[in-house]
């Protein structure tokens, strides 16, 4: 850009700050709540500063849970979360990369007729096959089970569009190469294609990671037994119960539990996100 | 579709390739979607032993039900709302923060982390700022003379989810708007800086134009956002009320087969989704080949 | 080793383009073919189906004894050097050289012995350890080469090996190559478009158009006496000149209103239509009673070891090359070239006359 000289530059910074004040403020009162005590936020003496309880509230959360307002400990579910999150991360990439192989690298009769069924799946969210879908699921006894809460959502049709794409741009001559050089599909797949597209996998799963872990209404209806719950589905029960009880600290600080992991993944690996952010949407 | 020039010959090891994708696709989205065009045409007796074919006879009652059409407004309304304040935001954000010259990559991380924060844990941050008796923001606003109650004022219900919304979607939009900015090319921006147009003029008559097509496309998974991955905002707070004020179409499908047990109304619903799906889809699409042949 | 041999070999691609129309030709083992012609000629079509990367329409071709049409490339021994080098951008330029060895399971000690050797011929030990993107241009085309030599290959295939380099750098790797082959005693099949390339590299050179062989054999005689116009018109740089006439009697050449007298177009029928084709370098001043043709100077072009003099002889755009030590031509001036020199073709079929 072309930037104005001088005091014209100082605008920004000012409106800037206004936006991350607003863009901020509910992470930054969630923490206060969530190191505060029941009495801080009833008597109104929540101030703007974090309070003393951050070690109490957490153990709480974390290791005992709050029965009676419907909370079972979220230590568990962080780590089913992050199962969940990586099984479906890796399942989708696994999926996925090898549907676009077949796509990109083959030529067999219905083709064309496969790369349409990937891509129809892009007009069917969980949220429009909604009570069939937690039929078949039933039906094929995968209730409250692991394999019930990944599955049925590992199909991808963006990431399969994703990895052709990157396909596409690997040259011709590679291929012509190892198959001179002896390679066979199976091993121009592991042996040159893989490396090729590390970085596209290493952007990819980062953006599933975060999908996974913030799925909400597909660990909602497969499970209803406690050992299977997630923890950004597990929070709703908190939620409910916070409008009546006073239990904000205690939903606050699984809130900021929850949001941790990802939140942490975007952080630091930002260039990677930003680029499988912007590679998946083309 | 076109594949590579050079390919490896065989036909089992592609189909084996394909299988685990076809075989989900077929199991999970197929067959269930093809049942609830089934089930749409169908309706259970009372006892829900026996069915019959009843034509289009769900989709005349659905849309017959105040309820239903009440739920499609509240809906247009919130994902209107929705996309347009988190793409105003987003391009915002992005022009302030490319002004600035230093700071400006610790603005942008500050920025875009909100996208890796679930709806429903967004939403619950949000409702904790507006709880009617300890929230901060509610406080805030009664000493301003505007008493906050989102638990029992339908529209304020509606302003909350909006909110909640938005600030999730606007680190997204930020970020298509902050690389389209950084595609425009520089000359362009000095040729009119030769040309003494002001920045804000430069914005309107240059920057705006070539932002279009990112605008375009931001527009249609803004309006896919708010119409299915916002669900998570509604069930964590407002669980559709209060008086079904934030029912979204979404959460109607949900609640009339969970909890209703309306198994034809709520297959009917479900096609209506798939036909809005349908549609963004097929505009998306339509763009995305514009996009792509550039 | 072995020779290459092809026999009526054709290739339709599935769109319907014939881009190669019944090829015969015989590679004598160990000899360096080059195949050069225009754009589209099929050249890289041919070198791909002796290579197993096109399948063949019809024909067959042979490496040594054995018919290769059905071998998958691999099984064909033969090593290509591609135009962009395909080298694998993950790999080191040991990996590299190494992957076909080591895909054909031979043993890792030996691996590393052939690739050494591959390395000190090509001088790329210092960068074994390197990615592809870390060599320049000319290194690159080394490991490409490389990676061929250390498989010890039948036959050698280069698909325009040379077309990425900076003019210099290919004049350079030209002579590289020349050598190395030389010495391995590969048998070579080559293509290239640029026809300096071809002349100087090839025991054989074979010309195509348009999907055929125009003519092969050695690149001296295809440039002392090309078979047809098109071979005539295609080797050589300047041009040569072409210039058009009807035969007339007594094996002379009538051109409009002029006449070439020496009698070259004896096998010519009185009255068909010729081209008198005339080399550039072939052409000098005429001395008094010498047949010539008049040549009208137009403008010159030092080139430093030579002079190349434009300008028209009977209305067609012609050229001249004299040394730069000689006088400047002006006006209209006479020039004549040796019996040998002077080239008849049919002007329908483009034959040799
Ligand atoms: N895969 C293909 N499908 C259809 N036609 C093809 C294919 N590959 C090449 N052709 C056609 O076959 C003809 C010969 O192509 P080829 O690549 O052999 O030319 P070439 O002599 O190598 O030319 P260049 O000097 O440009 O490399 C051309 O007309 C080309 O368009
Ligand atoms: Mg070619």
């Amino acid at each position: 850009m072309v930037r104005p000289a001088g005091a014209g530059s100082v605008l920004p910074h000012i409106l800037l700050s206004a936006a991350l004040a607003i863009m901020l403020a509910p992470i930054w009162f969630a923490i206060v709540v969530s190191t505060s005590s029941v009495s801080d936020f009833l008597t109104g003496g929540l101030g703007v500063l974090p309070g003393d309880q951050a070690i109490a509230n957490y153990r709480t959360v974390l290791v005992t849970g709050a029965s009676n307002v419907g909370l079972s400990p979220v230590g568990p579910m962080l780590l089913n979360s992050f199962m969940m999150a990586v099984a479906i991360a890796a399942g989708k990439i696994a999926i996925s990369i090898i549907s676009a192989y077949a796509v990109a690298w083959f030529r067999f009769p219905f083709r064309t007729a496969a790369f349409w069924t990937i891509f129809i799946t892009l007009m069917l969210p969980v949220e429009v096959r909604i009570l069939p879908t937690f039929g078949v699921t039933a039906d094929l006894g995968l209730l409250n089970s692991f394999a019930g809460l990944t599955i049925p959502i590992i199909a991808s049709a963006t990431a399969t569009f994703l990895f052709r794409q990157v396909f596409m741009t690997i040259p011709d001559e590679l291929t012509e190469a190892a198959r001179i050089d002896n390679a066979g599909p199976v091993r121009f797949f592991f042996d040159v294609v893989l490396p090729l597209s590390r970085t596209n996998i290493a952007a990819l799963a980062i953006i599933l990671f975060i999908y996974g872990w913030n799925q909400y209404l597909w660990p909602l209806l497969v499970t209803t037994d406690t050992k299977y719950y997630t923890v950004v589905m597990g929070i709703q029960r908190l939620a409910q119960s916070a409008e009546s009880s006073p239990v904000w600290h205690l939903a606050m600080a699984t809130a900021i539990l929850a949001m941790l992991p990802p939140v942490l993944v975007v952080l630091s690996m930002q260039k990677l996100f930003v680029r499988g952010l912007v590679e998946t949407e083309k | 579709m076109q594949a590579k020039r050079v390919t490896f010959p065989g036909r089992i090891l592609p189909a084996l390739l394909l299988l685990p994708q076809l075989a989900i696709t077929a199991v999970f989205f197929l067959w269930p979607s093809a049942e609830a065009l089934w089930q749409s045409l169908r309706r259970e007796d009372a006892f829900g032993t026996r069915s019959e074919f009843v034509g289009l006879d769900n989709f005349r009652q659905l849309f017959a039900d105040p309820a239903y059409l009440a739920s499609f407004s509240t809906t247009l309304v919130f994902s209107a709302s929705v996309a347009l304040l988190s793409l105003a935001l987003g391009l915002l954000f992005a022009v302030l923060t490319e002004r600035v010259g230093r700071g400006r990559a610790l603005y942008q991380s500050l920025l875009i982390w909100p996208y890796a924060v679930a709806p429903a844990l967004a939403a619950l941050m949000w409702s904790f700022l507006f709880d009617p008796s300890i929230g901060p923001v509610a406080k805030l606003l009664g000493r301003l003379g505007l008493p906050w109650n989102h638990q029992v004022n339908g529209g304020q219900a509606l302003i909350l989810i909006v909110i909640a919304s938005t600030w999730k979607q606007v680190s997204y939009n930020f970020l298509f708007f902050v690389a389209g900015l950084a595609a425009i090319p520089r000359s362009l921006l000095e040729a009119a800086a030769i040309d003494a147009a002001s920045p804000w003029r430069t914005f309107w008559t240059i920057v705006f134009p070539l932002l279009a097509p990112t605008s375009f496309f931001l527009l249609v998974v803004n309006i896919v956002y708010a119409f299915f991955d916002t669900f998570g905002v509604v069930h964590a707070t407002t669980q559709g009320g209060p008086a079904q004020a934030t029912t979204t179409l979404v959460y109607k499908v949900f609640r009339d087969g969970f909890v209703g047990l309306d198994l034809g109304g709520s297959a009917a619903q479900s096609v209506v989704l798939l036909a809005i799906v349908i549609a963004l889809t097929a505009v998306q699409f339509r763009f995305v080949e514009r996009r792509v042949h550039y | 080793m072995a020779g290459v041999t092809l026999d009526a070999v054709r290739k339709v691609y599935p769109g319907g383009v014939e881009a190669v129309r019944g090829v015969s030709l015989d590679v004598q083992n160990g000899s360096f073919c080059v195949l050069v012609g225009p754009s589209g000629c099929g050249k890289s079509t041919l070198l791909r189906m002796v290579a197993g990367l096109e399948t063949i329409s019809s024909g067959t071709v042979r490496i040594g004894a054995r018919v290769v049409n059905d071998l998958e490339p691999a099984g064909r021994d033969i090593a290509m050097v591609f135009q962009n080098y395909a080298l694998y951008p993950h790999m080191s330029v040991y990996e590299n050289m190494a992957y076909g060895l080591r895909n054909r399971g031979t043993p890792k000690a030996e691996i590393a012995a052939r690739v050494a050797e591959a390395a000190r011929i090509l001088a790329v030990e210092p960068y074994l350890q390197r990615r592809p993107r870390e060599l320049s241009g000319g290194q690159r085309q080394r490991v490409a080469m490389g990676r061929a030599i250390v498989r010890q290959p039948q036959v050698f295939l280069f698909d325009e090996p040379l077309s990425n380099l900076d003019a210099k750098l290919r004049v350079q790797m030209r002579v590289e190559i020349k050598r190395l082959q030389k010495s391995l005693g590969v048998t070579s099949l080559y293509v290239t478009h640029d026809q300096v390339e071809a002349m100087t590299l090839s025991d054989q050179l074979v010309v195509l158009n348009g999907g055929l062989v125009e003519q092969a054999g050695p690149p001296t005689e295809l440039y002392r006496r090309p078979a047809t116009r098109f071979v005539a018109g295609f080797l050589g740089s300047p041009g040569m000149n072409f210039i058009a006439g009807t035969a007339a009697e007594g094996g002379t050449i009538r051109i409009g209103d002029l006449t070439w007298p020496a009698p070259v177009g004896a096998a010519a029928r009185p009255g068909t239509a010729v081209e008198l084709g005339l080399r550039p370098e072939d052409l000098r001043v005429a001395d008094d009673g010498e047949p010539a043709l008049p040549f009208t100077v137009e403008f010159a072009e030092e080139l430093g070891a030579s002079r190349l003099v434009h300008g028209r002889i009977a209305g067609s755009a012609a050229a001249v090359q004299l040394p730069a030590e000689a006088a400047p031509l002006l006006g209209t001036v006479p020039v004549t070239a040796r019996a040998e020199a002077v080239h008849l073709f049919d002007a329908e079929t483009g034959r040799r006359l």
